[in-house]
């Protein structure tokens, strides 16, 4: 009966992770395809991915993502440190719950409606003030930012909240002034949340197409409008070489961050439970 | 016996209880100080002295408004009327970070991030001591709570009661006038509590800091404490020595609350100079007081009888007019010391008696459902009225 329980178990999980990475493994299976056709296999090369490095429109393309991905990711932790620490800190302030559900908001809204109405902003503004003239890098940079900003304040409010408020009264109480105790105490204390919340700001901001395109103009393409425009010409293998290249590069950074948050809280409850058990 | 022995031990009283020298200066007062939490009465119009030297425990339940009452003394809470004066100054307004009083926090609070040493040195660092006397400061008060041996560990490599050694130490390491303890020995297990009971108390006394420590834990107020304060629902109860809380609680709550007791409800109704009677309808019996009581005939009283001044006895004793009632022995408690018997009366009251074993018994000398006799002596009880 159990052996017939865990067949049942070990088939719903392989299913299960089959549906989610088959398609992903296909990709990257094919991107090491000789052939010319995205589906016909042909015989093993590389040379997709020799073709990719030549492209200059494709590694330009990847160059301004990662530009606009460190720039927005720093940023972000800048204004959504702050706001986490607002909001897990400061008790019960006026307004907090409209400011909490302003925090919350960027991350339900659909990227449409974000994009739009930051490209409206854009262009009043520039209307208004000529800032900012165009729109390029630091236009996407600013949208990326708005919304990779809401998730380091959630990530960052989570951790605080978890964290024994004990600790920073106790900075307090041997005399450690309030702006003392974040940079001595606060900040160390989050640091792994801080980092995991720069990865994953990176991380999106690599990914965005939708509000990238709303915001972006002549010159600032990121690497996912260069790939879907090149898509609606044709997929060609170097698309896959890239795909491979960027599910890697992202992988790397999830297992980082996860590993990261997993540690921090395994110190953190070693630290807490104790070893009461040695006695 | 001479005038100046008299003296000598009125002086030795006054260094020793300076709660009984109406001379002596308060080192800490509250003076009618209320906090409130929204419409909730966390502390409700407490008046309290400590004085120097003392270790001084608040004694409470969950929810007493204990835990406020040292969170304000540290600065974390500010009341919302009253004042609070320690050695002199009044507190209103200074910054936890800048009071004469340090803390010992229930969970330890160390800084996970940084090493025994670190952590024990953090006081010091905030009042830009030198680095060469924060070593030397450290060096000795790791030696004091015999930490040494960790001075480079990080909290997490150590166990509970290493733990608990060094948050002492971080939180002496200023020299506070005032060190507060916030459950100091909550979160170790039995055997290392009473263990640890004695050696604060050996510190408290090697480095002269006023403690003031909160705690439920009766037995450990009672074993720590210079005097106790106990508190319910954000008032003090009652405030003395454990000996006076014990033998003189002035309510059925402290009664309660510090050991084991038997409260029998009665009316007064013989009251004299020397003497006083209360009829108790739920004992069945009179019961003979060798006081005074405060108070006129027909007045509802409660009178608390401890369980261990009780006395068992198979036959009734020659005299049983006052004092003695009888019942069936519905529940035994043997704990080789000692034996503890519950006595169902005929009125449906029941009675906790416990009774040492001083000499071996070829058998138990009670057994369920025995009819037995407990009775006890005229000043055994104390008499209550709220």
């Amino acid at each position: 009966m159990s052996s017939k329980r865990s067949t049942f178990l070990i088939s719903a999980l392989v299913f299960g992770f089959a549906f989610l990475y088959v398609p992903i493994l296909l990709v990257m299976i094919y991107s090491f395809n000789e052939g010319k056709l995205v589906t016909v296999w042909a015989g093993f090369s590389t040379k997709w991915y020799v073709s990719l490095f030549s492209n200059d429109g494709m590694i330009d393309a990847a160059w301004n993502s990662l530009r606009i991905g460190v720039m927005s990711a720093t940023l972000a932790l800048a204004l959504g440190t702050p706001a986490g620490l607002v909001m897990s800190r400061f008790g019960r302030f006026k307004g907090r719950t409209l400011f909490s559900g302003m925090i919350a908001a960027p991350l339900v809204m659909p990227e449409v409606i974000t994009g739009l109405s930051l490209l409206l902003l854009f262009v009043t503004l520039e209307q208004m003030i000529g800032w900012p003239a165009g729109r390029g890098l630091s236009t996407i940079t600013i949208a990326h930012t708005t919304f990779c900003a809401a998730y380091v304040a959630v990530v960052v409010q989570s951790r605080l909240s978890g964290m024994d408020t004990s600790v920073e009264e106790a900075a307090m109480d041997l005399g450690a002034k309030p702006a003392k105790i974040f940079f001595v105490i606060t900040l160390p204390m989050i640091l792994p949340a801080l980092l995991a919340g720069w990865l994953l700001s990176f991380t999106l901001s690599l990914d965005d197409l939708v509000i990238a395109s709303f915001v972006a103009g002549p010159g600032s393409t990121t690497l996912p409008m260069k790939v879907f425009s090149s898509v609606r010409l044709g997929v060609s293998p170097e698309i896959n070489a890239l795909a491979t290249l960027i599910i890697l590069a992202v992988s790397v950074m999830i297992v980082i961050a996860s590993l990261m948050i997993l540690r921090s809280e395994r110190m953190r409850s070693r630290a807490s439970a104790g070893a009461d058990a040695q006695h | 016996m001479s005038e100046a022995v008299l003296e000598r031990v009125h002086e030795d009283v006054h260094k020793t209880q300076p709660w009984n020298n109406p001379d002596a200066v308060p080192y800490i007062r509250f003076e009618n100080v209320t906090k409130k939490f929204g419409d909730f009465y966390a502390v409700d119009d407490v008046s309290l002295d400590i004085y120097r030297h003392e270790l001084f425990a608040l004694l409470g339940g969950s929810g007493c408004g204990k835990t406020t009452l040292l969170r304000m003394l540290a600065g974390f809470e500010e009341p919302t009327s009253g004042k609070i004066y320690i050695d002199g100054v009044d507190m209103a307004g200074v910054p936890a970070y800048e009071r004469p009083t340090n803390m010992m926090f229930q969970s330890y609070a160390l800084f996970p991030h940084m090493s025994v040493e670190q952590n024990v040195a953090f006081g010091l660092v905030q009042d830009g001591v030198s680095r060469s006397e924060i070593k030397e400061l450290v060096a000795e008060m790791l030696g004091l709570v015999q930490m040494s041996k960790f001075a480079k560990r990080k909290p997490h490599q150590l166990s509970g009661g290493q733990r608990q050694r060094v948050a002492l130490a971080r939180s002496l390491i200023k020299r506070p006038k005032v060190l507060l303890l916030d459950e100091p020995l909550g979160a170790l297990d039995k055997k290392l509590r009473e263990q640890t009971q004695f050696e604060l108390v050996n510190i408290q006394e090697k480095v002269g800091t006023t403690f003031v420590m909160v705690t439920h834990d009766q037995e450990e107020a009672m074993t720590m404490a210079s005097r106790i304060a106990v508190m319910n629902e954000g008032v003090i109860n009652q405030t003395g020595t454990p000996f006076e809380l014990y033998e003189y609680p002035n309510s059925r709550y402290t009664a309660n609350f510090l050991g084991q007791v038997n409260l029998i409800e009665g009316v007064l109704v013989d009251d004299d100079e020397k003497y006083a009677v209360i009829k108790s309808d739920e004992a069945g019996c009179e019961i003979y007081i060798d006081h005074a009581v405060q108070g006129h005939e027909g007045m509802t009283f409660w009178v608390a009888l401890r369980p261990e001044r009780l006395r068992i006895t198979k036959e009734a004793p020659k005299e049983t007019k006052y004092n003695c009632v009888s019942g069936k022995v519905e529940e035994i408690g043997y704990l080789g010391g000692i034996s503890t018997y519950h006595v169902r009366l005929e009125s449906g009251k029941r009675i906790k008696v416990t009774e040492p074993n001083s000499t071996r018994q070829i058998e138990p000398r009670y057994t369920w459902e025995d009819t037995v006799w407990v009775s006890w002596e005229a000043g055994a009880a104390s008499v209550l009225n709220k």
